[in-house]
C-alpha cells in the first residue's frame, strides 16, 4: 500500500452490520458436480447468445454452447462434459419468475476439457484479443455481468490514466472476493497486468475497504515481489457503497463519472477483481469463464465460499452449507441490492456472486409504512447527492417528468435511502417502479409514432392505387368503346368466307394462350410461397397487429 | 418484503419524536424552577386534547388510529403550544389552541407529513390575534404558589398579583408608547422584568432549550444549518442596529436570550415537514425567519414575532427548496478532478 496515495469521499453512505466474518473461515471449497446443469443461454447484458448444441449432443468442459449474437453480447460454455438432454426453457435466476432459454446438460463425470489453449494477446490485435475473451465469455464478475471485452478498449485517447481493481466488496454477507483476494493474489495480479497492457494504463489501483485486512496483505505480499510496480493496493474506509463503481473511482481518483457518461472519457475504467482473475484464466490458461466463486451466507449452520460451475442448483449448493430449519426465501446478491429468488431450484449464473438465505428472523418483515416526514436522512445517506424524498413523492403520484428533473436515472438503486428510513418507506421500490413506467412510455411512444407512420403511408399508398386504378379504368373504358366500335364496323360487313374463318380461329387460339400465359406470369405475390415464408408472414402480421394494439389509445388521443 | 434492501436501520418515526421530546425536558425543568408548575398542567391539557383530537380526526379520515397515535408527533406538537401560550393562561385558550393545531392546520391539510405550516404555529398566530391580552400575560418570576396558577387556569382569574409583561413586551412598550426620551439602557435598568442577559428566568429557561438542542444535532435529528443561521442572522441585524443607536434598538444578547428564539432556533423552526430540506435552502430559511423575528420584535404590534416569521417562510419553502438544489453526483464539477 502506498501510504502516499490521497484518498476522497463520497457523500452519504450507510453502515449497516457486515456479517462477513462467519463465511470467511473455510478456504475456498470446490462445490460438487451436480446430477445436471441447467445452463442459461442469456447470463451478460447484450443479446442473448444462439445455442451452438441440440439435445443428443456430446460437450466437453469448457465447449462453446452458445455463440455471442453481436459484438454486444459474450459467449457461453458447458461447465463441465456430457450430455445435452434438452434446450427449453427453464426457471431463470430473477425475479419475476420469468423462463428463459437454458442447455441442460446431464455431466458424464469425466470432466473432459476441450483443447486449451494460451492466447497471446501481445502478437494479437487489440480487436482479435477482444473478440477472443466475448468467445470465452468473460464479464464483469461484480454483479451487472457486462461484457468485459466492451470495456477493455482504451477510448479515444488509446491510453488511459488509471485502472480501477474493485475489491471493495461493501455489501454485507459476501466474501467472495475478499476470499479470491486471499488466496488467489498472485494469479489476480497477473490478470491486472494484462488489463493493465491492454488498456494502455498508467497505474492500477485496487481500492480493497479497510475491513479486510487479510486480503490487503495477501495482496501486498503478491505485489512485493512483483511483475508490474504500477499496481498499487489501496485500503479506502468500510462504507457501503464504497464498492460501487462510481463510488470507488471517485475514492481513488477524485473523479466524478455522470451518469450516461463513460468512464474512459474521464481517463479511468473500473472491473470487479473477479474478472481480473477470470481474465487471467482466459488469456494465460486458454479456460472459458464456467465457474466462480459464490458466497452461501446468512440462515445456514456453515456459511462459506465454494467455487461453483454454472448451472448448478442453488438447491443444491445452499444443501452443502446446512440451512436451518426456518429458512423462507433465497436472495442472489445481498441484504442490500440482492434479489429473491422465485424458487431455489434456480440455477447459479455468472452475476450470482452470492447466494443468501434468509428467514423472517433474519430479515424481519418491517413495520407498516408510515408517511414521509421529510426529515432528510435519505437525502444525508444519498451516495449519488439525490434528494430522495422528492423523487418518492412524485413517483408516488405519479409525477414521472418531475421525477426524472430530480435526477432519478442517476439514482443507482443501493438501497441506503431505504435503510435510514424512519418511515420505513421502501423507496428503492418507488424509484423501480418509476423507472420502469417512463421505460414503458417510451417503448408506447416510440410504437405509437411507428404505427402512425405507417398509418400515414398507407393511407398515401391508398390514395396512389386508389388514382392508378381510376387511370386504368378509365383507360380500359376507352379501349372498350373502341372495340364495341370495331365490332359493330365487322357485323355490318358481308359474311367471312372460309378462309377468313380459319384466320379467324387463329386468331382466337392465340388470344386465348396470351391470355393463359399472361395468367402464369402475373401470379399473386403472396402464392407459391415456401412454408417458411408463410410463416415469417404470419409472424409479421402478428407483430404489427401487437403494435396496433399498443398504439390504439395514443391514435386514440390523436385522432 | 419482497424487494431489496432487506434488513433497516433500527429507526423510526416514534423515535425521532420521542428524542424531541426528551430534548425538551431540561428547559421545562428550568421553567418550573422559576416560575412554577403551571407550565406542566398546560402541557398535560395539551397532550390530551392532541392525542384525542389527533384520534378522532385518524378514525374520520379512516387512518389506523393505534399505528399513527402512536408515532408521537400530535404530542410534540402539543408540548411546543405549552411552551409558546402563557402557562397561566385559561383551558380554554390552550385547548382551542391545540385543537386548531391538530384539526385544521394538520389533518385538514393530510395529517402527519402533509402539513404546510407548522402546527404549532399557527396555533400561536390564531390566538395571538384572537385574545391578545390573554395572550400576553405571563407570570411573574419567582411567583410559583400553584393554587392561584391553578386557579387562574381553571377558575375566576385574580390575576394582577401574579402576572406581568414579558421582558420582550415591556421594553418593546416603553420604547414605543412611553415618552420619547426612554432609553434602552433606561428601560432595561429601572424594570425588574430583566435580567443579565434577555430577561429574569427567561434567559436560563432559554438555556435549557439550548441544552436541549445541543442534544438534538448530536443526535442528528435536526442539522446545524437552521439554528446556526437563524441565530447568526439574529445576531447580526440586531447587533448591527445596537451599534448604529444603543438608546432605540437593543443588544444580540437579549435578542437571543429572550422569548422564543432558542426554543424556535432548536425546536420550532427545524420542523422539517413544513421547512425547507436542502442545506442551502435551510440556510435561506432560516436566516429569512431571523430577520422577520428582529423586525416584527422591533416595529410589529406582537410582543414575539417568531410565529409569523415562521409561517411567512413556511410559504416560501418549497419555492427556496426549488431553487436550492444540490449537485448531484458527477454534475458537480464539468468532468476532471476536484479540488
Amino acid at each position: 500500500m502506498n501510504a502516499l496515495q490521497r484518498l476522497f469521499r463520497f457523500n452519504g453512505g450507510v453502515k449497516p452490520d457486515y456479517h462477513k466474518e462467519p463465511s470467511t473461515h473455510l478456504p475456498i471449497a470446490v462445490a460438487p458436480t451436480p446430477t445436471l446443469l441447467v445452463i442459461p443461454l442469456h447470463q451478460s447484458i447484450g443479446g442473448p447468445p444462439r445455442p451452438l448444441v441440440k439435445a443428443g449432443d456430446g460437450v466437453l468442459k469448457g465447449q462453446r454452447i452458445g455463440d455471442a449474437d453481436g459484438n454486444v453480447s459474450s459467449a457461453v460454455h458447458a461447465s463441465t462434459s456430457g450430455t445435452v438432454v434438452a434446450v427449453e426453457m427453464r426457471l431463470m435466476p430473477h425475479t419475476s419468475g420469468l423462463s428463459a432459454m437454458c442447455v441442460v446438460i446431464e455431466p458424464d463425470g469425466r470432466d473432459e476439457w476441450v483443447e486449451r489453449n494460451p492466447f497471446d494477446f501481445r502478437a494479437a490485435t487489440p480487436t482479435a484479443t477482444r473478440d477472443y475473451l466475448r468467445d470465452a465469455g468473460v464479464v464483469g464478475l461484480g454483479g451487472a455481468v457486462f461484457p468485459s471485452h466492451l470495456k477493455l478498449n482504451a477510448g479515444k485517447q488509446g491510453k488511459l490514466d488509471t485502472l480501477v481493481l474493485n475489491g471493495a466488496e461493501c455489501e454485507p454477507f459476501i466474501t467472495c472476493d475478499d476470499v479470491l483476494m486471499r488466496e488467489r493474489a498472485d494469479r489476480l495480479l497477473k490478470g491486472a497486468a494484462i488489463m493493465r497492457e491492454m488498456l494502455a494504463a498508467s497505474r492500477v489501483l485496487i481500492g480493497i475497504e479497510d475491513n479486510k485486512p487479510e486480503a490487503i496483505a495477501a495482496l501486498e505480499a503478491a505485489s512485493a515481489g512483483n511483475i508490474d510496480t504500477t499496481i498499487q493496493v489501496v485500503a479506502v474506509p468500510t462504507r457501503y457503497p464504497a464498492g460501487g463503481a462510481k463510488q470507488l473511482i471517485r475514492v481513488l481518483t477524485g473523479i466524478e463519472v455522470p451518469h450516461g457518461e463513460r468512464s474512459t472519457d474521464y481517463g479511468v475504467q473500473c472491473f470487479n477483481v473477479g474478472t481480473a482473475f477470470a481474465i487471467y484464466e482466459a488469456i494465460a490458461l486458454g479456460q472459458p469463464l464456467i465457474s466462480r466463486i459464490v458466497t452461501v451466507a446468512g440462515n445456514v449452520g456453515q456459511a462459506r465460499n465454494y467455487e461453483v460451475l454454472f448451472g448448478t442448483s442453488m438447491r443444491d449448493l445452499v444443501a452443502l452449507c446446512a440451512p436451518l430449519p426456518d429458512t423462507d426465501r433465497v436472495i442472489m446478491g445481498g441484504p442490500m441490492m440482492g434479489f429473491r429468488m422465485p424458487s431455489d431450484d434456480v440455477p447459479v449464473v455468472k452475476a450470482t456472486n452470492c447466494v443468501l438465505v434468509g428467514s423472517q428472523k433474519l430479515f424481519p418483515q418491517p413495520p407498516p409504512e408510515m408517511p414521509c416526514i421529510r426529515c432528510g436522512e435519505c437525502a444525508k445517506a444519498c451516495p449519488a447527492d439525490l434528494q430522495p424524498f422528492e423523487m418518492y413523492w412524485f413517483s408516488r403520484a405519479r409525477i414521472f417528468g418531475k421525477a426524472q428533473e430530480y435526477h432519478l436515472f442517476d439514482c443507482i438503486e443501493c438501497g441506503c435511502c431505504a435503510y435510514v428510513c424512519p418511515s420505513r418507506i421502501p423507496l428503492v421500490d418507488y424509484y423501480r417502479f418509476a423507472k420502469s413506467e417512463i421505460w414503458a412510455r417510451e417503448v408506447e411512444k416510440d410504437a405509437a409514432d411507428l404505427a402512425r407512420d405507417r398509418y400515414e403511408f398507407r393511407l398515401l399508398r391508398e390514395e396512389r392505387e386508389k388514382q392508378e386504378k381510376a387511370a386504368k379504368l378509365a383507360a380500359k373504358t376507352a379501349a372498350g368503346r373502341e372495340k364495341a366500335a370495331a365490332a359493330l364496323a365487322e357485323a355490318e360487313k358481308p359474311a367471312r368466307t372460309p378462309d377468313e374463318e380459319a384466320k379467324h380461329a387463329l386468331i382466337a387460339a392465340a388470344l386465348e394462350r396470351a391470355k393463359a400465359q399472361k395468367e402464369q406470369v402475373h401470379p399473386e405475390n403472396t402464392g407459391n410461397l415456401t412454408a417458411e415464408q408463410r410463416a415469417e408472414i404470419v409472424a409479421i402480421e402478428a407483430r404489427r397487429a401487437e403494435i396496433r394494439e399498443q398504439a390504439k389509445p395514443h391514435l386514440r388521443q390523436d385522432d | 418484503m419482497n424487494n431489496s434492501p432487506y434488513f433497516l436501520k433500527p429507526a423510526s418515526v416514534q423515535s425521532v419524536m420521542m428524542r424531541v421530546l426528551l430534548a425538551l425536558i431540561p428547559g421545562i425543568a428550568v421553567y418550573v424552577w422559576f416560575f412554577g408548575a403551571a407550565v406542566l398542567v398546560q402541557i398535560a391539557l395539551a397532550s390530551v386534547t392532541a392525542l384525542l383530537a389527533e384520534a378522532a380526526m385518524l378514525k374520520l379520515r379512516g387512518k389506523p388510529v393505534m399505528l399513527f397515535l402512536g408515532d408521537g408527533s400530535a404530542l410534540v406538537t402539543a408540548w411546543l403550544i405549552a411552551l409558546t401560550f402563557p402557562p397561566i393562561a385559561p383551558w380554554w385558550l390552550t385547548v382551542i389552541g391545540v385543537l386548531a393545531a391538530i384539526v385544521i392546520a394538520k389533518h385538514l391539510y393530510g395529517g402527519l407529513g402533509q402539513n404546510p405550516f407548522n402546527p404549532a404555529m399557527v396555533a400561536f398566530a390564531l390566538m395571538i390575534v384572537a385574545y391578545p391580552s390573554l395572550m400576553s400575560q405571563w407570570p411573574a418570576v419567582g411567583f410559583t404558589d400553584f393554587m392561584p396558577q391553578w386557579n387562574a387556569i381553571f377558575g375566576t382569574r385574580q390575576l394582577d398579583a401574579i402576572t406581568m409583561a414579558t421582558p420582550l413586551d415591556a421594553l418593546r412598550t416603553a420604547l414605543h408608547t412611553a415618552d420619547a426620551r426612554a432609553t434602552v439602557a433606561g428601560v432595561l435598568g429601572n424594570d425588574a422584568t430583566f435580567g443579565n442577559i434577555g430577561g429574569k428566568g427567561w434567559e436560563w429557561v432559554a438555556a435549557g432549550y439550548f441544552i436541549g438542542g445541543i442534544y438534538l444535532l448530536q443526535q442528528r435529528i435536526i442539522t446545524w444549518h437552521m439554528p446556526a443561521a437563524f441565530l447568526a442572522t439574529l445576531f447580526v441585524i440586531s447587533g448591527g442596529f445596537a451599534l448604529y443607536d444603543p438608546t432605540r434598538f437593543v443588544g444580540p444578547s437579549f435578542h437571543l436570550f429572550t422569548g422564543g428564539a432558542m426554543l424556535g432556533a432548536f425546536f420550532i423552526i427545524t420542523d422539517p415537514v413544513s421547512g425547507c430540506t436542502t442545506p442551502r435552502g435551510k440556510l435561506i430559511f432560516a436566516a429569512g425567519i431571523g430577520l422577520l423575528t428582529w423586525i416584527i420584535r422591533t416595529f410589529g404590534a406582537y410582543p414575539d414575532g417568531i410565529a409569523f416569521a415562521v409561517l411567512l417562510l413556511n410559504i416560501a419553502a418549497p419555492l427556496i427548496d426549488m431553487n436550492t438544489q444540490p449537485p448531484v453526483f458527477g454534475h458537480k464539477r464539468k468532468g476532471g478532478r476536484p479540488s
